[in-house]
């Protein structure tokens, strides 16, 4: 059986009279590739940025790595999300003046060293060794969230987390970047995903519904996001 | 990675950093010169002071008792005068070369159409070599600046002129290079009219002559009553007050920090060392005026200082703060990808203060320009360049920048990437 590498327990977040999350239990494996869906307001971006260790739940724990941090300081989960935890953005958030293997080498450099060899080979990963001495601005949409996921992967997370990551994506980079996921999947790295897109979120090996902070649905590879919404007469 | 960060930055954020470096250069500039100038201004504001006369007064120390029990003055009071070969004497002490100007005053009656006037003979001029081989030239036209006179000042040698005080001059409706007749002790002597002047004082009524003839009608060769002194001068502090009342008060370590410093108390310690039974006095509505206006000036510019380096900081504040805030999704992503609150402000901090140290370079050597502006039309005269400004303008540099940033690192601590990265 795979380690349990996220667990989040009876996790609420609250803001003023708003409940962002209510309750929420989830457990996630070593290994694993969750998506997340959900409407608009459903809590998604909260849940990722309390797992993203970017915010801190109202109430509950958040287990990970067998570790509960959910009343760590500021300065204590950046270093446990810079160790533990790999970020991509539906903006992708690369640096306008640095190349993209600088880029890579940024997230490398607040972690420990920079490497270029080591950059060059995460950017190799994502099929863009012969972009790496190029601008973001030189760079396609696809390019840069390719970019985005060797930053997210130089310092071997143990957990890749995106938000939104084919949002801002053609359906040809959106199946590149799917590709990647899945062959990173295949190589054992654990992934949640935040999406709108079912066709992206079905590809994940198990689906979480949000609606209104609560999670209303928690379903494996046989059934599509499609098939569990038309069960529930709800859309995202 | 930290100083190519850093260089790409000031390169694509050039005009921002321009902005920052120029008010920099304002701020450096005006603390230079106001600096240089302060700590130069000392002497020229002290040189420009001078055309209020002399500051010290030596006589002979009966007649500086007389003076200060009954505040008699003048021929008569007794009998008691210095030495003329002593006169020169004044530029051979410890601070020697503070004595800008002096002369020495003989001052007598005679007889003229039958009143009896006051006379002054001194130094109209004086131009001599010393024994340690220094030029001098000095004598009471240095000291009377202000006088307005009609015809010619008297020279070195007019030993056969003299110089009549407008008062006098209208009673008796002298006019230039006209004779007159003056006789003392039995004797007379027709002397020409070269000038008649306006004091302002008491002067007005009495003749002016060269020392020599005055001692030859007073029949007291060799002999001045008085020597008056303008000194460049140090404003007085309380070592300075409780040496005057008493030297001996002091510590040999206060003493010596006393007498090596230019405060007219020490000077005029130093004057009496080498004028026999003379006692030097400072004028003391002069010196005080000195040191008052010496005292405000340099408070003046402290302000100034004080001011644009506050000017400086809130320029430079608003500066980054708006730099900051248009990279807060690039700052915000680096605290995301994991670096710590103290590295992000190292990283903002080092980029201002590379900025602000090459806008203070620039600053400095504009401010040196500034102050030799100054020197030339206030005091017509270049500022001397102190060195320690530099380390003065480095420190006011790093406070002046640091301070500036306070607001921008206060709103990178705050920053919080989930709001900046998410767009909330």
């Amino acid at each position: 059986m795979s380690k349990k590498i996220l667990e989040l327990k009876n996790i609420s977040k609250i803001y003023g009279n708003l409940k962002a999350l209510a309750d929420i239990n989830l457990s996630v494996n070593a290994g694993d590739w969750l998506s997340i869906m959900g409407p608009s307001g459903s809590g998604k971006t909260t849940m990722i940025n309390i797992i993203g260790c970017m915010d801190t739940p109202s109430t509950g724990s958040v287990i990970l790595d067998g570790v509960d941090i959910s009343r760590e300081n500021a300065a204590s989960l950046t270093r446990i999300r810079r160790d533990k935890i790999g970020l991509i953005f539906q903006q992708f958030h690369l640096i306008s003046y640095l190349t993209a293997v600088e880029n890579v080498m940024v997230a490398q450099y607040y972690h420990s060293m920079p490497d270029e060899d080591e950059a060059m080979e995460a950017l190799a990963k994502v099929g863009l060794s012969d972009r790496a001495h190029h601008l973001p601005a030189q760079l396609s949409g696809g390019e840069q969230q390719r970019v985005c996921i060797a930053r997210a992967l130089i310092n071997s997370p143990q957990i890749l987390l995106g938000d939104e990551p084919t949002g801002n994506l053609d359906e040809e980079n959106e199946g590149i970047v799917v590709d990647i996921f899945r062959r990173l999947h295949d190589e054992g790295v654990t992934i949640i995903i935040v999406t709108h897109d079912p066709e992206v979120g079905d590809v994940a090996q198990r689906k979480i519904i949000l609606e209104h902070g609560r999670v209303v649905g928690d379903i494996d590879q046989s059934a599509t996001f499609g098939e569990a919404l038309k069960l529930r007469g709800s859309h995202v | 990675m930290f100083w190519h960060m850093i260089i790409k930055t000031l390169i694509r954020q050039k005009n921002k950093m321009l902005m920052i470096a120029f008010t920099v250069v304002l701020g450096v500039s005006l603390s230079t010169a106001m600096m240089n100038v302060m700590l130069g201004v000392g002497d020229k504001v002290n040189r420009e002071l001078k055309v209020y006369g002399a500051n010290i007064t030596v006589r002979h120390k009966d007649a500086a008792l007389m003076s200060d029990l009954y505040g008699l003055e003048g021929q008569g009071v007794n009998d008691k005068f210095l030495h003329e070969d002593d006169v020169l004497k004044l530029k051979s002490i410890f601070w020697g070369f503070n004595i800008l100007d002096f002369a020495p005053i003989l001052e007598g009656r005679v007889s003229f159409n039958g009143v009896d006037t006051a006379i002054i003979g001194t130094w109209p001029e004086k131009n001599t070599t010393l024994p340690t081989g220094e030029e001098l030239h000095t004598g009471l036209k240095a000291l009377r600046t202000w006088w307005e006179v009609n015809g010619q000042w008297l020279g070195e040698d007019d030993d056969d002129s003299v110089m009549v005080g407008h008062i006098l001059a209208d009673q008796n409706k002298i006019s230039v290079n006209d004779k007159i007749t003056l006789t003392a002790n039995g004797q007379s002597k027709i002397f020409t009219v070269k000038g008649i002047f306006n004091d302002g004082g008491n002067s007005d009524s009495k003749i002016l002559m060269t020392l020599p003839s005055a001692q030859a009608m007073m029949n007291l060769s060799g002999r001045v009553s008085a020597i008056e002194v303008s000194a460049l001068t140090t404003p007085d502090n309380d070592l300075a007050r409780k040496a005057a009342q008493d030297p001996r008060s002091l510590s040999p370590d206060e003493y010596e920090t006393w007498y090596c410093t230019a405060y007219v108390s020490a000077i005029c310690h130093q004057i009496q060392e080498v004028i026999r039974d003379g006692v030097a006095k400072p004028v003391r509505q002069v010196a005080e005026s000195e040191g008052t206006i010496l005292n405000k000036t340099t408070l003046l510019m402290v302000l100034i200082t004080i001011l644009s380096a506050i000017g400086s900081s809130l320029a430079i504040s608003n500066l980054i703060t708006a730099s900051v805030i248009e990279r807060s999704q690039e700052l915000g992503l680096l605290k995301a990808l994991g670096a710590y609150n103290w590295q992000i402000v190292l990283l903002v901090l080092a980029e201002v203060m590379i900025t602000g140290l090459a806008g203070g370079v620039v600053g400095y050597f504009v401010g040196i320009g500034f102050a030799q502006v100054i020197g030339q039309t206030v005091f017509g005269s270049y500022i001397e360049i102190a060195r320690m400004v530099i380390l003065i303008v480095a420190v006011i540099l790093f406070f002046v920048t640091l301070f500036g940033s306070i607001p921008a690192i206060r709103y990178l601590t705050a920053l919080k990437p989930t709001e900046v990265l998410h767009g909330k």
